[in-house]
């Protein structure tokens, strides 16, 4: 693929998939990034071949460390819920949570633990106010089954789903500044309106945000 | 064979044996004797690179010695970590050098208890001071010194190996690039405590152990390390690979002989394992060295934080290990990935799965091959070792 073919830790692909090439866009060049439940890396190799980010990522399944591994990334295997709290404070510029904080146990534990390991913050979460949620449970009287959320109340990992509007009166609570905010579509594209308002937390299918530590 | 360099100077006897150093001056051991004169046993294999940045150090195990790759000279077997090591392999002796010394201790021709011990003429037997994982480690450090290496790239090992690349991690991190422990663990375990100390009394419950004083009264204590090597053998393999290797077969018969022959494969596989380490083991380097693994807790060392040990560390690591292995278990690996995360030290943890117990890090393993490879390319990448094709632009 690139000039360096013997190499497998040969450059990440120049684009990425988009809802990965937003959570890049909220990254500085040469910052210190974490990602927690980092997959194979793909996120973690392009920040560091096009912002030459210092990377580090956290991920449980062993397939997919080992595949970031073998591609020269810092990957450890290891359970965010667990594992987190290794981390000194500002030991990151920013760490990121990408569809995950509504499979944790303790989203609001996980969310200050995050803001206390890094300055910032980038999470991103399905909206469980998106309309189609709603009608589901109205209509069908069914727990919701969507594109975004396709498991069954039985075998989903989402044991703490929230709308938008919960996760913004969470972070206020917790008097977590929101640096930016982004109404997402299915496909992780960015909506036209607001991330915190009710067009967001009716017609967006996920949301993402850059939080900040609380002020004081 | 491969490139093995006899340029520095060489005090070998035999030929056939790996060239030796003489360490300048003594060397100081953590339990404060100053030992003298101190030679080293070492092979290379690859080339140094014009700016001396390319050495990989590879640590041995308990067992094992500085034959890493190609021909063994004392046995028909292959070095330990063949498989790994050469031109083109996951460590490619194309680009790097590869460095790896007989320990300090041991019986492949560095100074040990084998050796003759200057002051009385005879060999050294129980005169021979208790060292440590540390003092093996110093002793490495002297050896690459005075071949003129300041900075080894890398540092790696399995098992007993995996606690020196720690130590030098713990001690030198400016004189690293990377460091990857196989297998391992910041301490030795009670467990693992307890079964050396099995081997031990083994050895010197055989009369022919004569107090350790066999070599001057022509006499070896096969018996008793043959036995130290079958239950320590053990303890390398798991449950299913023994299980799936031999069962309850029976060894060249068809019904149980009602007596205390081998009947049973597992048996003979064990004996034949214990006869074969005798050949080529000293029973006092047996001693000692399981002795330092037993002293090794880079913990204690460190006032009781393990984190301590890693402060601010540049050293870029990779851990592995092996599912499997209820020797150094995973949890083990991951208590020093926790410690190096409480430093936000550049780690990479791997756990592989295998059935193949403890000694997985010696067999082939793809996923493990694969990601020491892919873990090496990144770190050589980083300081400008990077791909085959580059090596020729530098300077």
């Amino acid at each position: 693929m690139t000039d360096a073919g013997t190499l497998q830790n040969a450059s990440a692909p120049d684009r990425i998939r988009v809802d990965l090439q937003l959570v890049a866009d909220q990254i500085q060049p040469g910052s210190r990034v974490l990602d927690v439940g980092c997959g194979d890396g793909i996120l973690l190799a392009y920040l560091r071949d096009s912002k030459q980010v210092d990377g580090r990522g956290l991920e449980l399944s062993m397939a997919r460390v080992s595949a970031a591994v073998r591609v020269g990334l810092a990957v450890i295997q290891g359970d965010l819920e667990t594992d987190l709290e290794n981390y000194p404070a500002n030991a990151f510029d920013y760490v990121i949570l990408s569809q995950t904080l509504q499979a944790t146990h303790n989203p609001k534990e996980v969310l200050e633990d995050l803001l206390r390991v890094g300055r910032h913050a980038v999470v991103s979460f399905p909206n469980f106010g998106h309309w189609k949620v709603r009608l589901s449970l109205l209509f069908r009287g069914r727990m919701p089954s969507t594109p975004t959320l396709p498991d069954q109340w039985y075998n989903t990992d989402n044991i703490h789903l929230c709308t938008v509007k919960d996760f913004v009166n969470l972070v206020n609570s917790l008097g977590v500044t929101i640096e930016a905010g982004f109404a997402l579509n299915g496909k992780g594209r960015p909506r036209q309106y607001g991330a915190t308002g009710r067009l967001a937390n009716l017609f967006s299918e996920q949301a993402l945000f850059v939080l900040g530590r609380p002020q004081n | 064979m491969t490139g093995s360099d006899p340029a520095p100077a060489v005090t070998g006897t035999d030929e056939h044996l790996s060239p030796r150093i003489t360490l300048e001056g003594p060397l100081v051991l953590q339990s404060g004797v100053s030992l003298s004169p101190v030679t080293i046993a070492y092979q290379t294999y690859g080339a140094l690179n014009a700016d001396k940045s390319n050495t990989i150090l590879i640590c041995h195990a308990l067992t094992m010695d500085q034959y890493v790759a190609g021909p063994h000279p004392s046995t028909d077997k292959r070095g330990w970590w063949d498989a790994l090591v050469g031109p083109g392999k996951v460590i490619d002796t194309n680009r790097f050098y590869v460095v790896c010394s007989n320990v300090l201790g041991g019986c492949m021709g560095s100074t040990g208890p084998k050796e003759i011990n200057p002051e009385t003429g005879q060999p050294y037997g129980l005169q021979f001071p208790v060292i440590t994982i540390r003092d093996m480690v110093q002793a490495q450090a002297r050896l690459l010194e005075q071949l003129g290496i300041d900075k080894v790239f890398c540092v790696t090992g399995g098992s007993m190996g995996a606690m020196q690349a720690l130590e030098w991690a713990h001690r030198f991190p400016d004189r690293i690039t990377a460091a990857v422990p196989i297998a391992g663990s910041y301490r030795h375990s009670a467990q693992n405590i307890a079964f050396h100390e099995v081997g031990r009394q083994a050895i010197i419950a055989d009369p022919e152990w004569r107090q350790g004083n066999y070599l001057e009264e022509g006499t070896t204590p096969h018996r008793g390390l043959a036995v130290a090597r079958m239950a320590a053998h053990i303890t390398y393999l798991s449950e299913p690979s023994l299980h799936r290797k031999f069962g309850r077969k029976l060894q060249d018969r068809d019904s149980p002989t009602y007596g205390f022959d081998a009947d049973f494969q597992v048996e003979s596989y064990l004996r034949h394992q214990g006869y074969t380490f005798v050949d080529r083991f000293d029973a006092n380097s047996y001693l000692y060295i399981t002795r330092a693994m037993d002293y090794f807790d880079l913990a204690e060392e460190s006032s009781g934080q393990l984190a301590n040990a890693f402060k601010d560390s540049p050293v870029r690591f990779c851990l592995i290990s092996f599912t499997s292995d209820w020797l150094f278990p995973t949890a083990e690996s991951r208590e020093i990935v926790h410690a190096l995360n409480a430093n936000a030290a550049k780690v990479s943890f791997v756990e592989i799965e295998t059935d193949k117990g403890h000694d997985a890090f010696l067999l082939d393993e793809p996923e493990f091959h694969g990601t020491l490879r892919g873990f090496i390319e990144g770190a050589a990448t980083s300081v400008g070792l990077g791909s085959a094709n580059k090596e020729t632009s530098s300077d």
